[in-house]
């Protein structure tokens, strides 16, 4: 084992199998919440994980519009699929968090207590580079003002980042479309490449961070060499060649505002059903609603934060009514600020090319399809 | 703000199962501050007491099936400051509403042995078809939890905070695995009124649709998505023919479903 020089920040070096079971104990002792992918409901969800053998090895996803099935890969591959279901915002940004509670004392007075926030940090593993670029835009949105969440910033803080380089995009890929993958470029502590075949199976590990390498010093390793870093650029290439969509990026907010009349927003919201599962999966997606509950007696009330979606009804609702009542103007609302108004927002795309919001839509609908249309009628009116 | 009188609840069965009366009996830890809080003034599965009208609540359970209950119904609004409809009989005319597609004469021939005794309507529909209605908790069975919301709302002249968005929100914010995309199981719960807690699918169900149709529905795209996955329209119908069979969305898609056929 090496002891300096490679295992240090901006170094890398190679660990097998049991090295990466290794690591997940290591971070597990150190007081981490480990959370990686699992196998779960048919589907490889993210879950706690306390050993690499609950990793979903040998297991792959097939993903096309509105459809997911796992299938064996006939390798013992431990990150050989794409992203699944959930996100890391399950973990980061609650779907249902209680705010605070309040109690009225016997005395009249009225008492009012938050809830503690999580005590242990998170250790994610697996984290693919879309789904940094989405945790990005989430500190973005969510800490990066002058108003920081302090139930996101309280998750999101200490956070350990074990990111995983692709190795077998999905159906529904298209980060190199978004500028936003395959390869983990930087926000890691630690960034594994899986090195399959010819009878090896290990991982290039590069380090992010000091807290990254102090984390190496208990995983047994050997130092990277030129080759191995060659094979780990190759694995990315190749990933960066099997991207399953594309989306054409070109002048898209002008493209999108300049066509809010377009027929297609006809022709899509005849297929939506607004029922929020594209929102509701999208790693950028922030919305919540706040419900006050008071109790039987008036004397208990709590607000619970909960996950919301511009798809509701409620969402828009002002006096008077909901200013989006039809589907139309509520998905035109989503596609519109994840890749238009986004960007006077907050600086960048909302859409990091995941593809989930394509997946996990019941009806298959596909944003890369949509706005391929508008722009291809676009070209065509201006014949 | 203390009440200077306590709240005077009754509680109404017309066409139903008892089911959703009973899901204030199974509120258990809150039923006895309930008791505390309101005057449970008429409530016949609780006790044979009753307090006269009139009620400042009114829960009515059940619908309408027969003339006698329809004149019921008006009395009962008459007694009642705030009437809230609970389940889908009430909200919706509920699993007995398949009458409405069907020759009711027929049935009551082939099931009594005396059908001139049975007097009854061809049609079996919601209160709020026949009466102003306040607040329309839905399901079959209404949710305990839901129906506690509701009336702390009422005692303390609030607006309950139901969620009228579609069952896929509540699915998605457990961390289920959609049943639709990963096993191809028909779902209504991307038309179907939260309330449940999507607790079908965190089985590996499909939704069977127990609250009605949601805020907005889209049910022929589901019905097509349904179809591309295999499905048969027979099926379909079926699926869409249950207990809220007569709610709006969900019988206009089963009409349009057998006009094609
Ligand atoms: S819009 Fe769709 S593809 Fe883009 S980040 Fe969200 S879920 Fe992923
Ligand atoms: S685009 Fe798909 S997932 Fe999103 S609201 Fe419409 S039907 Fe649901
Ligand atoms: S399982 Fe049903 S309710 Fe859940 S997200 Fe899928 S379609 Fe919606």
């Amino acid at each position: 084992m090496d002891t300096q020089g490679a295992a240090a920040p901006g170094g890398a070096v190679i660990i097998g199998l049991d090295g990466l079971d290794a690591l997940i104990k290591a971070l597990a002792a150190g007081g981490y919440r480990v959370i990686g992918p699992a196998l779960g409901d048919g589907a490889i969800i993210f879950d706690e994980i306390q050993s690499a053998a609950q990793l979903p090895a040998g297991w792959t996803d097939v993903q096309a519009p509105g459809s997911y099935r796992l299938e064996q890969r006939g390798d013992g591959a431990i990150f050989g699929f794409a992203v699944g279901p959930h996100s890391w915002k399950k973990f980061l940004h609650e779907p249902v968090l209680r705010l605070w509670r309040a109690q009225r004392q016997s005395d009249g007075s009225v008492s009012a207590a938050a809830d503690p926030p999580p005590a242990a940090r998170f250790a994610f593993i697996g984290v693919r580079s879309c789904d940094l670029h989405a945790v990005a835009i989430q500190d973005q949105v969510l800490i990066g003002g002058a108003d920081k969440d302090p139930h996101y910033a309280a998750r999101r803080g200490g956070a350990f980042i074990v990111a995983v380089n692709c190795t077998a995009p999905g159906g529904n890929c298209f980060c190199v479309s978004m500028g936003t993958g395959p390869r983990v470029e930087s926000g890691y502590d630690l960034a594994l490449t899986e090195l399959l075949g010819d009878g090896r199976h290990e991982f290039v590990v590069e380090i992010g961070s000091a807290r990254g390498a102090a984390v190496m010093q208990q995983v047994a390793h050997r130092p990277a060499q030129e080759t191995h870093r060659r094979a780990a650029a190759e694995v990315s290439a190749r990933a960066a060649s099997q991207m399953g969509r594309e989306l054409d990026t070109t002048g898209i907010r002008e493209l999108l505002l300049g066509n809010l009349e377009h027929p297609r927003w006809d022709d899509v919201a005849a297929r939506c059903l607004a029922c929020a599962n594209c929102t509701m999966v999208c790693p950028t997606c922030f919305c919540t609603t706040v419900e006050d509950h008071a109790d039987l007696t008036g004397g208990g009330a709590e607000r619970v934060r909960q996950w919301d979606s511009c798809y509701t009804l409620d969402f828009s609702h002002l006096h008077g009514g909901s200013v989006r009542s039809s589907i139309k103007s509520r998905y035109r609302q989503w596609l519109t600020h994840k890749l238009a108004t986004w960007f006077d927002q907050f600086g960048s795309s909302g859409c990091v090319g995941c593809g989930r919001c394509i997946t996990w839509c019941p009806v298959g609908i596909d944003l890369t399809e949509e706005v391929a249309a508008i722009r291809a009628g676009q070209e065509h009116g201006k014949r | 703000m203390a009440r200077t009188r306590r709240v005077r609840l009754a509680v109404w069965k017309f066409a139903s199962c008892d089911g959703c009366q009973l899901s204030l009996l199974d509120c258990e830890d809150q039923l006895l501050t309930l008791a505390q809080e309101v005057q449970i003034a008429k409530f016949l599965e609780a006790t044979s007491a009753e307090v006269k009208g009139p009620y400042d609540l009114s829960l009515v359970e059940g619908s309408i099936t027969t003339a006698a209950d329809a004149e019921r119904i008006r009395e009962v609004r008459r007694q009642s400051r705030a009437l809230v409809t609970i389940g889908a009989c009430a909200t919706a005319g509920g699993i007995q509403a398949l009458r409405n597609f069907g020759n009711v004469p027929e049935f009551i021939s082939a099931v009594y042995a005396t059908p001139a005794y049975i007097s009854t309507l061809s049609t079996s529909t919601a209160i709020a078809d026949h009466v102003p209605v306040d607040f329309e908790l839905r399901g079959c069975p209404i949710d305990k939890g839901q129906l506690l919301e509701v009336l702390a709302a009422f005692i303390n002249g609030r607006k309950p905070a139901i969620a009228a968005h579609s069952v896929c929100v509540e699915c998605k914010r457990r961390g289920t695995v959609c049943v639709m995309v990963a096993k191809k199981a028909p779902c209504l719960g991307p038309i179907t009124h939260a309330g449940c807690g999507a607790i079908c699918p965190a089985y590996g169900r499909g939704c069977y649709g127990c609250y009605g149709p949601a805020d907005t529905v889209n049910a022929l795209s589901l019905v097509n998505a349904w179809s591309a996955a295999g499905g048969s329209r027979a099926q379909m119908h079926r699926v869409l023919r249950s207990f809220n069979a007569n709610a709006g969305e969900f019988r206009a898609a089963a009409e349009a479903l057998h006009e094609d056929d």
